[in-house]
C-alpha cells in the first residue's frame, strides 16, 4: 500500500477549547489507484488532506493517529523532512490554481524552477521537459502557453498548468482538492479524463477530494463518504453507487436530481443541515437526519462490513440492510 | 429586422434582440449579449444554462432593468421598460424581483431578519397607496415565514445565525415580500450542499404551484435545471443557441453545444461502458468571439459553411428553436 492512513483525528481550538473536527478517519490508497474523498462543504475533507501534507499550521492544533506513506510514518515528521517529502512523493493541487502561481512570473518559470529545485539540471533541459509536460496535459501550443502569465490563461489551461507542475517531479500520490469546482462542466470532463490516464502515464496514485458524487462516480475506483468528519461510508465506487450501506449515502445520492428518467414531482431531501464539529451528537452524527435512526443509534456506531463496504451505521448488523438504489435507464 | 417571439399570446416578460456591449479598454468591445431574444408565459419557468461568461447574468439583469441594455429591447407585461425612467419603473419593480446566489452577500449582517424582510414593504407603498401599518408589516413576516419554511423566531435574529439554506430562505422571503409576479433566480441554488440544494428546489417549485410565479432560473446545473424549467435557453457566447420545452431539449438535443453540455455532466451512476470523449478546448473570448458559428472551434460536427456563415436561431418542426446550420435532431419529419 502506498498510503495508510489510520485513526486519523485533527482536532482544532475552537472557542477556548480543543473540538475534533475529524474523528479516526482511516483509509488505505494502492499503488496507481484513485480514491475519491466525497462530502459536504465543512465534512473535512481539506482538513483531512492538509493533515496528511503535514500542512495543518493552527497554532495549538492538534493531529493524531497514524498517516504511513510508503512504510514512513508521517504523523509528527519534522518540518524540514515534510517539507521534502512534498514536491517530490507528494504533490497536491487546488480548486484554484492562481494560489499555486505567482503572478510575477511565466507559468513556463515556475514550472523549470520547480523541477530544478529537485533535480540537477540546466534551464533549457527544464525548459523542454516543462513543454513536453504541458504537452501531455492537454495544452494546445505548450511552448508559447509556457511563456505566458498565469492571469493571461483561461480556467481551465491555469488548471492543466498547475497538475502539469505538480506532476513535474513524477510524484507517487496525488492529493487533489476540488480540482474541477471552480471549471465550467466542459472543461470539466477534460481535467477529470486527464487525472483518469494519470495512473497510466505517470504511475501515480490520486486522492481527489470532492463535494459532486457524479465526479466520484466517473473517476474513483474506491470512494470514501464523509459525514461531519467522520467515516460515514468506503468501498469500491461501483458497488457504493448500485447499493449504497450507509443511509447517508443513500439520502445524498436520492438528493440529486436526475438527468435522464422520469422527473420525480419533488426531490427526496435530507432535513436539516451538518452539525458544526462542536454540536456534533455523542452518538451517530447522522441521527438528527436519519429516517431510520433509533435507540441503538445513540451509541456511535463503528465501522462494520455491509457488503463489500464498511458502513459506519447500526442496520447492517441488525439485519436489515438497505435495499439496492433505483436507477433510471442512462439513455433517452 | 427582428420578428417578435412568435409563441407569446401573451408574455409576461420578452425580451428582443437584446445587446449588451462593454468597453474593456485599447478600444475594444466584449459583447456580453449579443442578439437575444425569448419570452416567458405567465406560469412558466425557464431555465437559462451555459457555461461561465456566457451572459447569463446579464440576461437576467436586463430583464429586470436593474441594467439598461445598449439596443435592444424589453417588455414586461406590455409595457415597454426598456428606457423607462426609474420614477416609472418604480412601481413595476414590485412585480419583479431577484435572488441571486450569494445568500449572505444579500443580507445586511447588523440587521435583524424581520428589518430585512421587511425593507421593502417599508419602501414600497400598500396596494391602495400610503404606507402599511405596523400591523399589517407584522402579519406578512409570519406568513412570508410560514411560505418559505422559517420559525416565527428567525425574524429576532441575525443573518450569521442561519445555515446557507436557511439564509436562501430568507432571500426568498425578501423578494416574495411584495407578492411579486416574475421572479429571477441568478444560481440560488449554486453555493448550497445538494443535501440543502434539493429542499430550495423543492420550495421554488412549491411556490411556484401555490403563488402562480413566474421564474426565470438561472443555473450552470443541467439537472436542477430540468427539475425545475417547464422551457430551457442554452447560450453560448453572448446568444441563445437553442430554446424550447425543457423535456425536448435536454431529452433530444438539437443543438451540438446542448449536447455537449449535457454529456459532460458527471452523473452519480457508474457506467460500465466507457465515457464519451470530453468536448475540446474553452470557451473563446467574448471580445473576438469566432465567425460564422461562433460555437464551430469546438463543435464536432463542423463543416466549412460553419466557419463562415453564422446559423440564424430558427425553428424546427417540434417548435423548438435553434441556431446551428445541421442540427442533430428534426428536420426530416
Ligand atoms: N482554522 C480553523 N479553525 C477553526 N475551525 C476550522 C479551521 N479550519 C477548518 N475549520 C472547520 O473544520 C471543518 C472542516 O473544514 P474543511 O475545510 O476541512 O471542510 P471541507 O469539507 O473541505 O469544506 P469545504 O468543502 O467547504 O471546503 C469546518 O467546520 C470548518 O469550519
Ligand atoms: N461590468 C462589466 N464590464 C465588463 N465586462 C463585463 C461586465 N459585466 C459582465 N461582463 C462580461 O460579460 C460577459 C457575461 O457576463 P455574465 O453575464 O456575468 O455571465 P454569466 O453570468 O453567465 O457568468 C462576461 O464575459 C463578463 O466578463
Ligand atoms: S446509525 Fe442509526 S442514525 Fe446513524 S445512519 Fe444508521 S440508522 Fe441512521
Ligand atoms: S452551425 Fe456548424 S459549427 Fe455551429 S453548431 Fe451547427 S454544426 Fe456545429
Ligand atoms: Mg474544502
Ligand atoms: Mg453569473
Amino acid at each position: 500500500m502506498l498510503l495508510v492512513v489510520r485513526d486519523l483525528t485533527v482536532a482544532l481550538p475552537i472557542g477556548g477549547r480543543l473540538v475534533p473536527i475529524v474523528e479516526s478517519v482511516s483509509f488505505t490508497l494502492g499503488a496507481r489507484e484513485i480514491l475519491g474523498i466525497v462530502g459536504e462543504s465543512g465534512s473535512g475533507k481539506s482538513v483531512t488532506s492538509l493533515a496528511i501534507m503535514g500542512l495543518i499550521d493552527v497554532p495549538g492544533a492538534r493531529v493524531s493517529g497514524s498517516v504511513r506513506f510508503r512504510g514512513r510514518e508521517l504523523v509528527g515528521l519534522a518540518p524540514r523532512a515534510y517539507r521534502a517529502l512534498r514536491g517530490r512523493e507528494i504533490a497536491m493541487i487546488f480548486q484554484d490554481p492562481m494560489t499555486a502561481f505567482t503572478p510575477v512570473y511565466t507559468v513556463g518559470r515556475q514550472i523549470d524552477e520547480q523541477i530544478r529545485v529537485h533535480q540537477k539540471i540546466s534551464r533549457a533541459d527544464a525548459r523542454s521537459r516543462t513543454v513536453r509536460l504541458l504537452g501531455d496535459m492537454g495544452v494546445p501550443d505548450p511552448e508559447r502557453v509556457a511563456g505566458r502569465y498565469p492571469h493571461q490563461l483561461s480556467g481551465g489551461l491555469r488548471q492543466r498548468a498547475m497538475i502539469a507542475m505538480a506532476l513535474s517531479c513524477n510524484p507517487a500520490l496525488l492529493i487533489a482538492d476540488e480540482p474541477t469546482t471552480a471549471l465550467d462542466v466542459t472543461v470539466q470532463a477534460q481535467i477529470l479524463d486527464l487525472l483518469r490516464g494519470l495512473r497510466r502515464e505517470y504511475g501515480s496514485s490520486v486522492l481527489l477530494i470532492t463535494h459532486d458524487m457524479g465526479v466520484v462516480a466517473e473517476t474513483c475506483d474506491r470512494t470514501l463518504v464523509l459525514y461531519s468528519g467522520l467515516v460515514a461510508e468506503r468501498g469500491p465506487t461501483g458497488a457504493l453507487f448500485a447499493q449504497p450501506g450507509h443511509p447517508y449515502t443513500a439520502a445524498l445520492l436520492d438528493s440529486i436530481p436526475p438527468l435522464h428518467g422520469p422527473r420525480p414531482a419533488r426531490l427526496p431531501s435530507i432535513p436539516g443541515s451538518p452539525p458544526a464539529p462542536a454540536e456534533r451528537p455523542a452518538g451517530c452524527p447522522f441521527a438528527p437526519r436519519c429516517a431510520y435512526a433509533h435507540e441503538a443509534c445513540a451509541v456511535r456506531p463503528a465501522l462494520v462490513a455491509s457488503g463489500v463496504q464498511d458502513v459506519a451505521c447500526v442496520l447492517p448488523a441488525e439485519g436489515r440492510p438497505l435495499p439496492p438504489r433505483f436507477v433510471a435507464e442512462m439513455s433517452a | 429586422m427582428t420578428r417578435l417571439p412568435v409563441d407569446s399570446p401573451s408574455p409576461l416578460i420578452a425580451a428582443q434582440d437584446l445587446r449588451m456591449t462593454y468597453r474593456v479598454g485599447r478600444g475594444q468591445v466584449l459583447r456580453a449579449l449579443d442578439g437575444v431574444s425569448l419570452s416567458v408565459r405567465p406560469g412558466e419557468v425557464l431555465g437559462l444554462v451555459g457555461e461561465s461568461g456566457c451572459g447569463k447574468s446579464t440576461l437576467g439583469r436586463c430583464l429586470l432593468r436593474l441594467v439598461q441594455p445598449s439596443a435592444g429591447r424589453v417588455v414586461f407585461d406590455g409595457t415597454d421598460i426598456t428606457t423607462l425612467p426609474e420614477r416609472r419603473l418604480r412601481p413595476l419593480r414590485q412585480d419583479m424581483q431577484m435572488v441571486f446566489q450569494d445568500s449572505y452577500a444579500a443580507l445586511n449582517p447588523r440587521r435583524r431578519v424581520g428589518d430585512l424582510v421587511a425593507e421593502p414593504l417599508r419602501v414600497h407603498p400598500a396596494p391602495g397607496g400610503g404606507r402599511r401599518s405596523r400591523a399589517d408589516i407584522a402579519a406578512r413576516l409570519a406568513e412570508l415565514m410560514d411560505l418559505v419554511g422559517l420559525p416565527q423566531a428567525a425574524l429576532t435574529r441575525y443573518p450569521h445565525e442561519f445555515s446557507g439554506g436557511q439564509r436562501q430562505r430568507i432571500n426568498i422571503a425578501r423578494a416574495l415580500a411584495l407578492s411579486p409576479r416574475l421572479v429571477v433566480a441568478d444560481e440560488p441554488v449554486a453555493a448550497l450542499d445538494v443535501s440543502i440544494q434539493a429542499q430550495i428546489v423543492n420550495l421554488f417549485m412549491d411556490l411556484r404551484d401555490r403563488l402562480g410565479l413566474t421564474y426565470v432560473f438561472v443555473a450552470h446545473d443541467l439537472a436542477v435545471v430540468r427539475q425545475i424549467s417547464t422551457r430551457v435557453a442554452v447560450m453560448y457566447l453572448g446568444a441563445i443557441v437553442e430554446l424550447g420545452e425543457a423535456d425536448a431539449v435536454l431529452h433530444r438535443p438539437a443543438h451540438p453545444y446542448t449536447a455537449a453540455l449535457i454529456a459532460a455532466v458527471p452523473e452519480p451512476v457508474v457506467r460500465t461502458e466507457g465515457l464519451p470523449p470530453p468536448l475540446r478546448g474553452d470557451v473563446p473570448s467574448p471580445i473576438a468571439p469566432p465567425p460564422g458559428c461562433r460555437f464551430h472551434t469546438r463543435c464536432p460536427v463542423a463543416r466549412d459553411r460553419c466557419r463562415v456563415d453564422p446559423p440564424g436561431l430558427r425553428a424546427l418542426p417540434d417548435g423548438r428553436e435553434v441556431a446551428c446550420h445541421y442540427p442533430l435532431v428534426g428536420e426530416g419529419h
